[in-house]
C-alpha cells in the first residue's frame, strides 16, 4: 500500500474511570480523506475514544495528535477543524433546522447559508420542521449536516445508522461516501459488520479497550480465509436484505 | 475530569484564527429567545398569571379597601393633613367619639389607627401621632404606606406648602399600586428559577449542552447568552404587565417613563438573582419531573410570604422575620417605593443591597452544585 499521510494519531491512548479500565493503550492512525471504522461491542472503549479525540472527555495517559494540534495543548484548534455527530444527542428545543442550522453557525463561527447545508442532506423540504418531528434517517442526516458547517477535515460519526430502516441505511452511506469524495475524512463507529465491509477503507476491531486487529476489510477477510476458515452455509449471491431492498425500491421514504 | 476539561478550556486562546466569543454567544441567546417564545409554559407563567391577579384584584380595587382612622378627640381638625386622608378616598376619618369608646373600637380593630394632629407651638408645621392596632395590621400597613407618602421624609414639620405640593400629583393608593409590583416581582421570580432550572437540565440531559462544547463555543457564552435570552423575555413581559396596569387600571408610575426604566432596572436585578435558583435547581435535579417540586419549594414561600398579595405588616409577628429574610420581599419593596413613591434607586440602595447579597450566596452555591454533564 503506498504510504499516506496519517491526519490522526493515538498513541498508547489509556482511559481509566474509578476502578475500570475503558481504554487499555490503544494506538493507531487515521489517514486523510479515508473513512474508518472503530467496530467492536458494546462498552468496548468506541465512544470513550472517539469522545477523547473530539476533546469531549479527558485522557488518563497517552498522546493524540489530531491534524498536527495535541488534544492536550490545543482543543480550540481541533474543535475548529472536526465535526461531531454523538450518539443519540437532541438538538436545542422548540427551533426549526434551519435556526439550529444558524445556531451552529454562531457556535462555530462559520459563514455559510443554511438551507444549503440542508440541500446538502437533501432535507430542504424540512426547513420549517422541528428536529423531533423527523424520522430516523433524517434526524441522522440532520445531524451530519450540523457537521459539515465549520467545513471540517474530519467528521466523527457514532453509530449513524443505529436503528435505521435498509433504504435509509444504504442513503446514509451514500452520502458518507459522498463527504469522504469531497475531501473530508471520516471515523465512524457501528455494529453491523456489512455497514463497515462496505463502507470503511480501514477498521479497527477494538475488544475490551484494546486495539485487536487494524486493517483494510478486504485484507481481513483474506487472512481468515487463508487460514482455512470456511463458512458454514455456502455463500448466494445476493443475501436477504437485498431481496428487502428489491421488493421494496431503494428511493428515498422520509 | 468536569474540572480538567474546564481549565482546558480557560487555558486556551480566547480567539483562534478570528473566533469571535460574542458572536458565539449572541446565536446562543437569539436561539433561546425564540425557543423561550415558543414555549407555552414560559409565555403562561410570565405573562398569563401575573395579567390575571392583576386583572382580578384590578376589578376588586378601588372600593375594596376602606381604611377606618379614628381622630383622637382634641385634634387640630382644620388641618391639610386630614384633607389628604380624605380625598385618598379610602381612608374614612371617625371623629365625634370619646377617649374610652376609642380604645375599645381600637382594641376590637374596628377603627384600624388612630390619628392626632397638632399643630407645634410656635411654629407652622404639624406633628402628627399615628397609633395602629395589632388587631388590624394589614390596614394599619395601608395606612403607613399612604402616610409616608403624603410626608415622605418630611413627617414630623410639614409646612402648608410643603404639604400642598405633593397634593398636586394627586396620588391615590389603589389596589393596583400595590398588586402589580408583588405580581411583577413573582412574575420574574417563575421566570428565573422555573425557566432556567428547565433549560439547563433538559439541555444536559439531551446532550445539546455536551454538542455544544464539541464546538468551539465556551462555557461562558453558553451561560451569558441563556441569561441574556432569559432577561430579555422577562423584561418585555416586565414591560407588558406595567403599561397594561397603567393604562388600563390606574397603576401610578409617579416619574412616568424614568419610573418605568428604574422598574426595568430592579427586574433585571431580580432576574439574575432568582436565575441564580434556576442553576442550583438544575444540579440538584435528577430529572425533569423533579424540577417543578424543588422549584415550588423556592417559589412558594415567597409567593406566599413577600409581600405579594399581603402587607408584611399583616402577618403575625413571629413570621415576619421569615418574610424579611426572603429576597423577593426586598424586591417587591424596592419595586413599591420605586413605582408609588417615586424615590430613585440610589433611595432603595438597602433593599438593593440585600438582593445583591442573596446573589452573591447563591451563585456561590449554584457554582458548586451546578452540572454541566
Amino acid at each position: 500500500m503506498e504510504t499516506k499521510k496519517a491526519i490522526i494519531s493515538v498513541k498508547d491512548l489509556v482511559k481509566k474511570y474509578d476502578d475500570f479500565v475503558a481504554v487499555q493503550g490503544l494506538s493507531f492512525e487515521v489517514y486523510e480523506h479515508e473513512i474508518f471504522g472503530l467496530l467492536g461491542p458494546n462498552g468496548a472503549g468506541k465512544t470513550t475514544t472517539l469522545e477523547i479525540i473530539e476533546t469531549l472527555r479527558d485522557k488518563t495517559s497517552g498522546e493524540i495528535i489530531v491534524d498536527g494540534f495535541s488534544v492536550d495543548k490545543n482543543p480550540q484548534q481541533i474543535k475548529q477543524i472536526i465535526g461531531v455527530q454523538l450518539q443519540a444527542a437532541g438538538y436545542y428545543p422548540n427551533l426549526n433546522l434551519i435556526e439550529l442550522i444558524e445556531l451552529f453557525a454562531g457556535l462555530y463561527g462559520a459563514n455559510i447559508k443554511p438551507m444549503e447545508m440542508l440541500e446538502k442532506v437533501n432535507l430542504q423540504d424540512k426547513a420549517k420542521a422541528k428536529y423531533k418531528a423527523l424520522s430516523g434517517g433524517q434526524k441522522q442526516r440532520f445531524s451530519i449536516a450540523t457537521t459539515l458547517i465549520n467545513q471540517p477535515k474530519i467528521i466523527f460519526l457514532d453509530e449513524p445508522t443505529t436503528g435505521l430502516d435498509p433504504q435509509a441505511r444504504r442513503n446514509l452511506w451514500d452520502l458518507i461516501t459522498e463527504i469522504r469524495d469531497a475531501g473530508t475524512t471520516v471515523v465512524i463507529t457501528t455494529h453491523y459488520m456489512d455497514e463497515a465491509e462496505q463502507l470503511c477503507d480501514r477498521v479497527a476491531f477494538v475488544e475490551r479497550g484494546q486495539i485487536i486487529a487494524l486493517d483494510t476489510p478486504d485484507n481481513l477477510i483474506d487472512q481468515l480465509v487463508s487460514s482455512g476458515f470456511e463458512r458454514k452455509k455456502e455463500v448466494k449471491k445476493a443475501n436477504l436484505e437485498d431481496v428487502f431492498i428489491n421488493l421494496t425500491g431503494q428511493e428515498w421514504r422520509e | 475530569m468536569q474540572k480538567d476539561i474546564h481549565e482546558k478550556n480557560l487555558n486556551s486562546p480566547s480567539k483562534v484564527g478570528g473566533y469571535s466569543n460574542t458572536k458565539a454567544t449572541l446565536a446562543l441567546a437569539k436561539a433561546s429567545f425564540r425557543s423561550i417564545m415558543r414555549s407555552p409554559s414560559a409565555v403562561v407563567f410570565t405573562l398569563a398569571f401575573p395579567l390575571i391577579f392583576i386583572l382580578v384584584f384590578g376589578f376588586l380595587g378601588g372600593g375594596g379597601t376602606r381604611i377606618d382612622v379614628g381622630v383622637t378627640p382634641g385634634s387640630d381638625i382644620n388641618n391639610p393633613v386630614m384633607g389628604m386622608l380624605e380625598k385618598t378616598g379610602m381612608i374614612r376619618l371617625v371623629k365625634d367619639k370619646s377617649k374610652a369608646e376609642f380604645d375599645k373600637l381600637l382594641e376590637k380593630g374596628n377603627v384600624d389607627a388612630m390619628i392626632d394632629i397638632h399643630r407645634k407651638i410656635n411654629s407652622a408645621a404639624y406633628s402628627v401621632n399615628v397609633v395602629y392596632t395589632s388587631a388590624s395590621r394589614d390596614k394599619g400597613g395601608i395606612l403607613k404606606s399612604v402616610l409616608n407618602n403624603i410626608f415622605y421624609d418630611k413627617t414630623l414639620k410639614p409646612t402648608v406648602a410643603e404639604i400642598k405640593e405633593s397634593t398636586i400629583t394627586g396620588r391615590e393608593y389603589k389596589t393596583i399600586d400595590f398588586i402589580l409590583p408583588g405580581q411583577l416581582g413573582f412574575s420574574l421570580l417563575s421566570t428565573g428559577v422555573f425557566g432556567t432550572a428547565f433549560v439547563f437540565l433538559s439541555l444536559r440531559q439531551t446532550l445539546v449542552i455536551k454538542r455544544f462544547f464539541a464546538t468551539p463555543v465556551r462555557r461562558s457564552s453558553i451561560v451569558i447568552g441563556e441569561g441574556i435570552a432569559r432577561i430579555g423575555f422577562a423584561l418585555i413581559g416586565a414591560l407588558f404587565i406595567i403599561l397594561i396596569g397603567h393604562f388600563f387600571f390606574g397603576f401610578t408610575l409617579v416619574h412616568g417613563a424614568l419610573t418605568v426604566v428604574n422598574m426595568l432596572i430592579l427586574a433585571t436585578l431580580g432576574v439574575i438573582v432568582f436565575m441564580g435558583f434556576g442553576f442550583i435547581i438544575s444540579g440538584i435535579a435528577k430529572s425533569e419531573s423533579m424540577v417543578p417540586p424543588i422549584s415550588n419549594i423556592i417559589t412558594l414561600p415567597q409567593f406566599l410570604l413577600s409581600g405579594t398579595f399581603f402587607s408584611i405588616e399583616a402577618f403575625p409577628g413571629w413570621l415576619q422575620p421569615i418574610s424579611r429574610a426572603l429576597p423577593l420581599t426586598y424586591l417587591n419593596d424596592a419595586m413599591r417605593k420605586v413605582a408609588f413613591e417615586g424615590l430613585g434607586l440610589w433611595d432603595v440602595k438597602f433593599q438593593i443591597m440585600i438582593l445583591l447579597l442573596w446573589g452573591i450566596c447563591i451563585y456561590a452555591v449554584a457554582v458548586k452544585v451546578f452540572k454541566w454533564e
